[in-house]
């Protein structure tokens, strides 16, 4: 796989002394989609601002298609995107000059089709000639998207895009990311809503305290770190776990003892279920249903997180 | 060079002035129609002419600069003090568009609003005070030149304010004084000969002086040294921003 952005060793300590980033490594893969997950504070959005020009490196140094970021900038922010977590926008501008304020300001010509398009695929178009003052907040933030997009960027950047809109505007959003996904844009997203990383994302790194804790492809992420648990639920209840059930399983009964619940790994090739079943048909134990759970990605992310601090 | 950039930038900060066309142009227009009421016409008409010209005429380059000079610094900081505000200040830094570029957006706007409205302001005169002006082309060169020094330094005054008060406080405490004091309403050798020392440390003083100079050929100080002073303060304002960018100071955490 191609790289298409590489941050090398960055670094960040603010004017107040915080270090928000610690020696961070990252390769972003051209066309992927990546998230970027970590708590409140993780350093997130320092990283992005970074890579955008909006905040200086204390050290390190970051690629993007083989160019610095400081030497070439022009060419390197000619094709980056970025939308912002905090809803920065004017007020007394409409819709339709600040998209095209963007364009002109990342150094497009004008292209009224194209601008036109971008509005109606964020459902704008009726909203083209309003004041932005006059828009609600989830409106505002499709604004802010499509000012990202306004000059054709091939990186994307969205800093916790989902932050405070509703589950309706989530949803087109997300379509919208898709489509763009489709077309080759490379996308790259913070959030703390685990379920977006999960749905969305091919691979995911989770950042804490400034430091980059993991970076994976989402299903080897979720098999490696996640176990699964089998739950099997029994015709007639059971008082105790029979002993010669128990060889070294990590196997439990409910407190009601109606139930078994066994937990696996998933990635080992010996899942130990067909000898767990064969234990339970010779200790005469009848089984009503079965069902398997695995763990998501926030348990794993909570898990991460709390075992780095 | 990014052109598109500056023209977005331009266009951005020319729509602000037109969408507050009452205070932009307005509101100078009829403070100076005051001036000439009070100053031209009211006590004018009992004073000696200065140098050969009469009372109204001789006000008129000090009035023209009043408004100049604070239009350019109180245009080109809120110009830039507004993004640095609500935070769409983002999208400039992100965007591949170099110091020189953001200049002539932001600079070459508010400077373009004062010579628009050094031009609004000398039309208004023209209908109190009748005068001819002797050497035009330097008129507008001092105007361009003043326009664009002077929306320089709002330029450093917006990114350096950390309020609205700060916005405020150079023109109102700093600007203003000095221009008043600075030969707008009088010749500095109608000063007790101390203070025509000290008004020499002033500035404006030199401002004022050539600019009059192209209208009516007399000056205070020489042409040569107002139009030198001038350029040394373009020089000055254009290296502090040029460190400003450099060191990201108030712009990039
Ligand atoms: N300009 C700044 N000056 C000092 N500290 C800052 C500044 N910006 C952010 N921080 C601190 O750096 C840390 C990381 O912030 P941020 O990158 O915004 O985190 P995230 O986006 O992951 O929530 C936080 O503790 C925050 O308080
Ligand atoms: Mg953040």
């Amino acid at each position: 796989m191609e790289t298409i952005l590489e941050v090398r060793n960055l670094s960040k300590t603010y004017a107040s002394g915080f270090q928000a980033l610690k020696s961070v490594n990252l390769s972003i893969r051209r066309g992927e989609m990546f998230a970027l997950l970590g708590p409140n504070g993780a350093g997130k959005t320092t990283l992005i601002n970074i890579v955008c020009g909006i905040v200086r490196a204390s050290e390190g140094s970051v690629l993007a298609d083989g160019l610095d970021i400081a030497k070439d900038y022009r060419r390197v922010r000619a094709a980056i995107g970025l939308v912002p977590q905090e809803l920065h926008t004017d007020m007394f501008e409409t819709v339709w000059d600040t998209v095209k304020f963007s364009r002109g300001l990342f150094g497009k010509p004008p292209n009224q089709e194209y601008l036109e398009r971008v509005l109606s695929d964020l459902s704008l178009s009726d909203k083209k000639k309003s004041k932005i003052m006059t828009l609600s907040g989830g409106m505002k933030r499709r604004v802010l998207i499509a000012k990202a997009l306004s000059h054709e960027p091939s990186i994307l950047f969205l800093d916790e895009p989902t932050a405070g809109v509703d589950v309706e505007l989530r949803r087109s959003m997300w379509e919208m990311v898709r489509k763009l996904r489709e077309r080759g844009v490379t996308i790259i997203l913070t959030t703390h809503y685990i379920e977006e990383a999960e749905e969305m994302a091919d691979r995911v790194g989770v950042i804490n305290k400034g430091e980059l804790v993991l970076v994976e492809d989402k299903h080897v992420l979720m098999q490696r770190m996640g176990k699964k648990q089998l739950r099997v639920e029994l015709k007639s209840p059971l008082a105790a776990l029979p002993a010669s059930l128990n060889g070294g399983r990590a196997l439990t009964l409910e407190p009601d003892g109606k139930s078994l619940l066994y937990t696996y790994d998933t990635q080992s090739d010996d899942t130990g279920i067909p000898s767990l079943l064969a234990d339970l048909g010779k200790s005469g134990i009848e089984i009503r249903d079965l069902s398997t759970q695995q763990s998501s990605l926030e348990e794993i992310f909570v898990s991460l997180v709390r075992s780095g601090s | 060079m990014n052109l598109h950039a500056v023209r977005a930038i331009y266009k951005f900060e020319m729509a602000r002035t037109f969408r507050t066309l009452m205070q932009s142009i307005a509101s100078p227009v009829l403070s100076t129609s005051l001036y000439f009421i009070v100053f031209g016409s009211a006590i004018g008409s009992r004073m000696a002419d200065i140098d050969g010209v009469s009372y109204g005429a001789f006000i008129v380059p000090g009035l023209m600069m009043l408004s100049i000079l604070t239009e350019s610094i109180s245009n080109a900081s809120f110009g830039i003090y507004m993004p640095r505000f609500s935070g769409t200040i983002y999208e400039v830094l992100s965007a591949p568009i170099s110091v020189l570029e953001i200049l002539l957006g932001y600079v070459g706007a508010a400077a373009s609003k004062s010579i628009l409205l050094g031009t609004i302001i000398l039309a208004t005169a023209r209908l109190f005070v009748p005068f001819t002006i002797e050497h035009p082309l330097w008129m507008l060169g001092f105007l361009i030149l003043t326009s664009v020094s002077f929306s320089l330094f709002g330029f450093i005054i917006g990114i350096w304010a950390d309020g609205f008060e700060k916005l405020q406080i150079v023109p109102m405490m700093v600007v203003m004084p000095l221009t008043f004091l600075g030969g707008s309403f009088y010749s500095i050798s109608m000063l007790p000969p101390l203070w025509q020392k000290i008004a020499l440390f002033n500035p404006v003083v030199y401002l004022v002086s050539g600019f009059r100079w192209s209208f009516y050929g007399t000056s205070d100080v020489s042409v040569s040294v107002s139009l030198m002073m001038t350029l040394v303060f373009l020089s000055l304002s254009s290296v502090a921003v040029w460190w400003i960018f450099k060191t990201g100071y108030r712009l990039k955490a």
